[in-house]
Parts: structure tokens; C-alpha cells; sequence
């Protein structure tokens, strides 16, 4: 049974948000259009967040890209009061949109803010429609319910009804979307138990972390420190 | 109309306490169709949020819980004002409670729906309420508050039936003027009370058993109100004293709110002589002692906060302290503590106006407290992605007023239907009437009542 993680490079990300709109793209996220998005009600299951370090001129600028952490011990799935949010064997988080009552008691408990409410009815523009993904697991989301990046679950699925391998390991190892599109390859996906694959061994590396380690929430999200670039490089 | 035995409470006071229910007032009529159509409002706003989904109010991301929750903690805190003068005060054997426990146990009954009401209207998919018996999951704190609640609401309602039962009895053998609907209401609620001595004694006993279960329910209810805050990680709610600081705050505004309730009672259906003016001071006491409670556990919670200055508290700290909730902050330190306490100390003895002033910034105070624990926290969530801004807006505007409208509603109805001061608890004795066959007077006063009377 593998145990699916994502390990991302800070030093390779560009911060070009490749990512998040393959992200809205492969899951149908819905638009939440400019008044909705002033008031701080758009969904992105994958955002890009920036930090600033420091005042000008010893000033540097860090960009963080963040899906679902997918955590191993996830406080999320602790205080569902109905089982709406669950992890599955593989350790994916998921979200039961049929069963969800919309009470955002996991919005409250997940510390990285990565969960989302569909405060309307999803819209989507008129052109949108025929880029629709068909999949079952991307399918709109009622209004009222949560939801939640899945790694993409309709092509780990499709990938094994097609017998394609999946992770960053294979040529042609099927990923979710955000990593298949990142422009400067800084992501990387696959078996976090598999000791051989690209993300086990990156996530053992020193330069490894996770966000809020301390929280005891074991994210399956790992991050790759930026390392030291200096002028005779 | 059978003959039935019946062995009423002697109270001198009986025609004042039942006066109200001998007619409704043009008054009566115009305030419970301003409340009605207050309470219309509100439905309209609902229809609004269930059509156009949460949207229609002011949350957002990170915002996700605002007015609606701060509502409902709100309405059950209120709802302790009855159980805490007629369990606890019950157990503690304050004679005093008794011409107060009728009209501060209404509190309870009548706010608690509209707590309940305010988590039903926070929810995203009201339609899907069954999934928490259908899928509960007791690992969850919702799932305690809905649990807690429920069974509060319940027990409340048969504590408040049970000792409302006596008088229930009284209704239907003395109002015989009432409409038609009315005694036939009373001959069905009496259960065929007799009022016999042996019922008054067992009516007792499970009364003090329930006082009992009452005072556990009443310290669960509300910190387990205060868990869905504190179980999360949040910062600003993740302490262990949001418990018992919610549970003070509760006692304190239902207290605050009983004060309210009997001024108004007193003064409309001219009950100076039977409620007193020195159970009002009994209630004063409380009251500041509460208040100097309040600022025990605000100062505890906060210097804790500030002197651990960890980052993320100290985002939340100062959010309230200097930040967009100073205001709101500063006004409710201003109304909960520092008016009441001078009013009540100086100017409330024996001047139940002044306390009646006090109770009210008191409870302006305590729903502004809940505000200020919940939103502030939302709006500096850990791992910033920008900063939360909420703006509530007429829709949870009207929803709020319409519960308020709702819960005054049922209270105003009720004092036209029912006795609002216990007749039994505050009569000098029973004595057995129609048919006049053996005048067995079955003295309660003698027996373990007595022992409790205290006045």
C-alpha cells in the first residue's frame, strides 16, 4: 500500500502559479468571479503564498506553494462531527461532499488553512464549460460544503485502470496536475514508504521540513529549503 | 366537570400573580406583532441565505464562523440564568430563589431554541442535519455540543413542566373565566393534579434530583460550548480556561438577564409586593461577584497570553487590545466590568432601575465578549495568507433580531398563559377545597419544606 506525499523545492519554484491554475483547471474549482474574490471567498485548492523577510534593503522574498498538506495525524478529520472528511489507506485526505453538513468546524481545526467553502452556488463562465473535466471525483461541488485539494485521486485512479505507473520516478509516471505542470520541475510526487523514490529520498534530506512541524500533524507535504546562492556561483 | 379532590396553596398573593392571565391587553397585542414581524425579517433573511447559500453574510476566508455562532453561545449562556437560580441555588437551600425560579427558569426554556436555532442557521446544509445521528462521530466537539445541548434543552423543559405543575392545577381550577382553549390547555397540562400531600412531597424529591443533574448539566453544557473553540489549535482559543470562562460568562449574563425579566414583571403586571425588593439584592451580590469573577479570568487568560508572548497569541492579543477589535474590546470591558461594578456597588442597592441598567450593559457587554473571543482569532489564522476582515450584514443582522424578537415573543406569550411566580413554592400553606369533605389541611409547611424555607 503506498503512502502518497509530494515533496516541493523551494529553490526550483518560480512562482509562476502553474500550478494553481493547472490545480483549478483538473479539479473544476469553481469562479468566484471579482466581488466574491474582494471578499476573500475565492477557492484555490493549490495557492502560492508569498512571505517577505526582512525591510528594505536587506529584504528577500520567499514563495511558499501550498496544497493540502495531507496529514498523517490530520486535526481535520479529528473534529468532523459526521465522518464528511477521512483518510483513506494511501493517506489522502478526502472530502465527502455528499455527506459534508457545512458546519466549517475543519476549517477551524486545520492550522495550515487549506481548506475551502463554497459560501454559493459554483459558477463557471460560459466558454468554461466544454473544458470541464469529466471525472467523477472532480464533479462541481454543491453549494454549502467544503472542499479540499485530493492529489489529483481521478489520476492515481486512471493511472491504474490504464496500468501506467504513478510518481515522479517514472518517464512517464502519472502526477497530479500541479507537478505535472510546474514549470521549473520543483515538485515531485510519489510513494513516501517506497525508500527508493524521489521523494522518500528527498524528504530524508537536511533540507527538508514540513510546516508546523511542531504541531504533531505529520504533513506528507515536504519542502525543500532554499539553499545559499552567492555571487561567485 | 368531574369532582376531584384538590388541595390548592394558600397565597395571599394569588389574584396579583394571576391577574395577567386574566386578559391580554391592546398592548399585549401590538408588541407580539412588532416581535412577529421583526421575527418575519428574520425568515426573510433566512430564505435569502438558503436560496443564495452562506454568502449573503459577511463571512469569509478565514472568517468562517461569525454573528451566527457568536449567537448561539450567546442564547445558551443566557439559558443558564434559570437553572442556575432554581438547581443551584436550589441545592445551595437559598430561600430567596423561589419567587424568582419561574421567571429565570423561562429564560432558559425560551432562549435555549434560539441557541439551538443559531447553530441550525450556521450550518452550510441544513438539509443534512440527520447526518449527525445518522454519522455522528463522538470524536468530534460538535458532536458534544450537540449532544449536550439537546439533552439540556430536554431536561430544562421537564424541570421547568414539573415544578410549573402545582400552578398548572391552580389555573385550571381558578381561572374559569378564560376562553374556552385556555382551560381546556390547563386541564390537559394539570395531568389531573391533585395536589395531594404525598404529590407535593414526591414533586419535591425529584425536584431536588433533577437540581442535581441540572447543576452537572449546566457546568457540561457550556464548557463543552467553549470546547468547539478549544479544541481546535487556534491561537486565542486553544487554552484550557475558554471552559470555565465561558461558563462564568454564561452565569453571569443569565443572572444579569433574570435581573432584566423580574424589573420588567414587577413594573408591568404590578407585582411590587410580591417580588420584593430584597431578592433583587440577593441578585445584586451575585452580580458583583461575578463581575470581579469576570476579571479574574480575564486577567488570568490574558497575562498568560502575553507574558508566554508566543507569536502567533501575541498576533491575536493585540488584534484585541490595539488592533481593529479595540474598540469593541475596550467597550466591552467598559460595559461588562468597569460601568457594572460601579453601578451595582454604589448606586444599586435597594435601586432596582440602576441594576436593571447594569444587567443591561452586562449582557451588551457578554455578547460582545463572545464576538471578540471568536472573531479576532479567526481573522490572524497561523501560516498567514492574508489578513481576515468581517463585516457582518443585514442578513445576519435581521437573523440575529429575529431570535431576540423570537425569544422575547414566547416570554411575553407565556406571562399572559402562565403564572410567572411560582404560587406553590411561595404559598403559606395547602389546604384541600371543593368538595368541602373533610378540610384535611395537609400542611406543607410542616415536613421537610420547612426546612428549606428560608425567607
Amino acid at each position: 500500500m503506498p503512502r502518497w506525499g509530494m515533496v516541493i523545492d523551494l529553490d526550483k519554484c518560480t512562482a509562476c502559479q502553474a500550478c494553481t491554475v493547472a490545480c483549478r483547471v483538473e479539479n473544476n474549482v469553481s469562479f468566484a468571479g471579482p466581488d466574491e474574490y474582494r471578499r476573500s471567498r475565492a477557492i484555490f485548492w493549490n495557492v502560492v503564498v508569498g512571505v517577505i523577510h526582512g525591510e528594505f534593503p536587506e529584504v528577500r522574498a520567499e514563495y511558499i506553494p501550498m496544497p493540502c498538506m495531507h496529514c498523517d495525524n490530520p486535526p481535520c478529520v479529528k473534529v468532523c462531527p459526521v465522518g464528511a472528511t477521512y483518510k483513506n489507506q494511501e493517506g489522502i485526505v478526502f472530502q465527502d461532499y455528499d455527506r459534508c453538513i457545512g458546519c466549517r468546524m475543519c476549517m477551524q481545526g486545520c492550522p495550515y488553512n487549506r481548506r475551502y467553502f463554497n459560501w454559493r452556488v459554483p459558477e463557471w463562465p460560459e466558454t468554461f464549460s466544454e473544458y470541464r473535466n469529466p471525472d467523477f471525483e472532480a464533479r462541481p461541488r454543491p453549494k454549502g460544503v467544503v472542499e479540499k485539494c485530493t492529489f489529483c485521486v481521478q489520476r492515481l485512479r486512471w493511472a491504474r485502470e490504464e496500468g501506467r505507473p504513478i510518481g515522479s520516478d517514472y518517464p512517464d509516471g502519472v502526477v497530479p496536475a500541479c507537478v505535472e505542470t510546474c514549470t521549473g520541475g520543483a515538485r515531485y510526487f510519489g510513494d513516501l514508504d517506497d525508500p527508493d523514490s524521489i521523494v522518500s529520498r528527498l524528504s530524508r534530506s537536511p533540507r527538508a521540513f514540513r510546516l508546523q512541524e511542531e504541531l504533531g500533524t505529520e504533513p506528507k507535504v515536504y519542502y525543500l529549503r532554499p539553499g545559499q546562492w552567492t555571487a561567485e556561483r | 366537570m368531574r369532582p376531584v379532590t384538590s388541595y390548592h396553596p394558600q397565597n395571599k398573593h394569588e389574584d396579583t400573580i394571576l391577574s395577567p392571565l386574566r386578559r391580554v391587553t391592546r398592548v399585549d397585542r401590538w408588541l407580539w406583532a412588532v416581535l412577529l414581524s421583526v421575527m418575519g425579517l428574520g425568515a426573510y433573511a433566512y430564505s435569502r441565505q438558503w436560496v443564495f447559500g452562506l454568502g449573503v453574510t459577511g463571512l469569509n476566508r478565514p472568517v468562517y464562523w461569525g454573528v451566527y455562532i457568536t449567537n448561539f453561545v450567546y442564547f445558551i449562556g443566557l439559558a443558564h440564568s434559570g437553572t442556575f437560580i432554581s438547581a443551584i441555588l436550589r441545592l445551595a437551600g437559598a430561600g430567596w430563589r423561589k419567587p424568582l425560579t419561574r421567571a429565570a427558569e423561562a429564560i432558559t426554556v425560551f432562549s435555549l431554541p434560539f441557541g439551538v436555532a443559531s447553530i441550525l442557521i450556521d450550518m452550510g446544509r441544513l438539509d443534512r442535519v440527520l447526518n449527525l445521528i445518522f454519522y455522528g462521530r463522538f470524536q468530534s466537539p460538535l458532536l458534544w455540543d450537540v449532544t449536550a445541548v439537546s439533552l439540556y434543552l430536554f431536561s430544562s423543559v421537564v424541570f421547568f413542566y414539573l415544578s410549573l405543575l402545582p400552578d398548572i392545577a391552580l389555573c385550571r381550577d381558578r381561572l374559569t373565566a378564560v376562553p374556552l382553549w385556555q382551560r381546556r390547555v390547563y386541564g390537559f397540562l394539570a395531568l389531573g393534579w391533585q395536589g395531594r400531600p404525598e404529590q407535593f412531597h414526591r414533586l419535591e424529591r425529584v425536584l431536588d434530583g433533577m437540581a442535581i443533574f441540572m447543576t452537572m448539566l449546566v457546568v457540561t453544557v457550556h464548557t463543552v460550548v467553549a470546547w468547539i473553540f478549544g479544541m481546535t489549535l487556534q491561537p486565542g482559543w486553544h487554552t484550557a480556561l475558554i471552559g470555565p470562562f465561558f461558563l462564568l460568562g454564561a452565569i453571569f449574563s443569565g443572572t444579569a438577564a433574570v435581573v432584566i425579566a423580574l424589573a420588567i414583571l414587577r413594573r408591568v403586571y404590578h407585582m411590587q409586593e410580591v417580588l420584593t425588593v430584597s431578592p433583587f439584592n440577593s441578585l445584586r451580590k451575585l452580580l458583583i461577584v461575578f463581575t470581579l469573577g469576570w476579571l479574574y479570568m480575564m486577567v488570568a487568560e490574558h497575562l498568560t497570553q502575553f507574558y508566554g508572548s508566543l507569536p502567533d497569541e501575541m498576533e491575536v492579543f493585540w488584534q484585541k487590545f490595539t488592533g481593529t477589535f479595540a474598540p469593541l474590546f475596550w467597550l466591552m470591558f467598559l460595559t461588562v466590568f468597569v460601568l457594572p461594578l460601579i453601578i451595582l456597588v454604589f448606586l444599586g442597592k435597594n435601586r432596582i432601575g440602576w441594576m436593571v441598567v447594569a444587567s443591561v450593559l452586562i449582557n451588551l457587554g457578554m455578547w460582545i465578549e463572545r464576538f471578540v473571543v471568536i472573531v479576532p482569532t479567526e481573522t490572524r489564522p497561523t501560516l498567514t495568507t492574508g489578513l481576515g476582515h468581517y463585516q457582518p450584514t443585514w442578513v445576519e443582522g435581521a437573523i440575529t433580531a429575529s431570535l431576540f424578537a423570537g425569544m422575547v415573543l414566547l416570554y411575553a406569550v407565556f406571562t399572559r398563559l402562565f403564572p410567572v411566580v411560582p404560587i406553590w413554592e411561595t404559598a403559606e400553606a395547602v389546604e384541600a377545597e371543593t368538595p368541602p369533605a373533610g378540610r384535611a389541611a395537609a400542611c406543607l409547611a410542616c415536613g421537610d419544606r420547612a426546612n428549606q424555607e428560608n425567607p
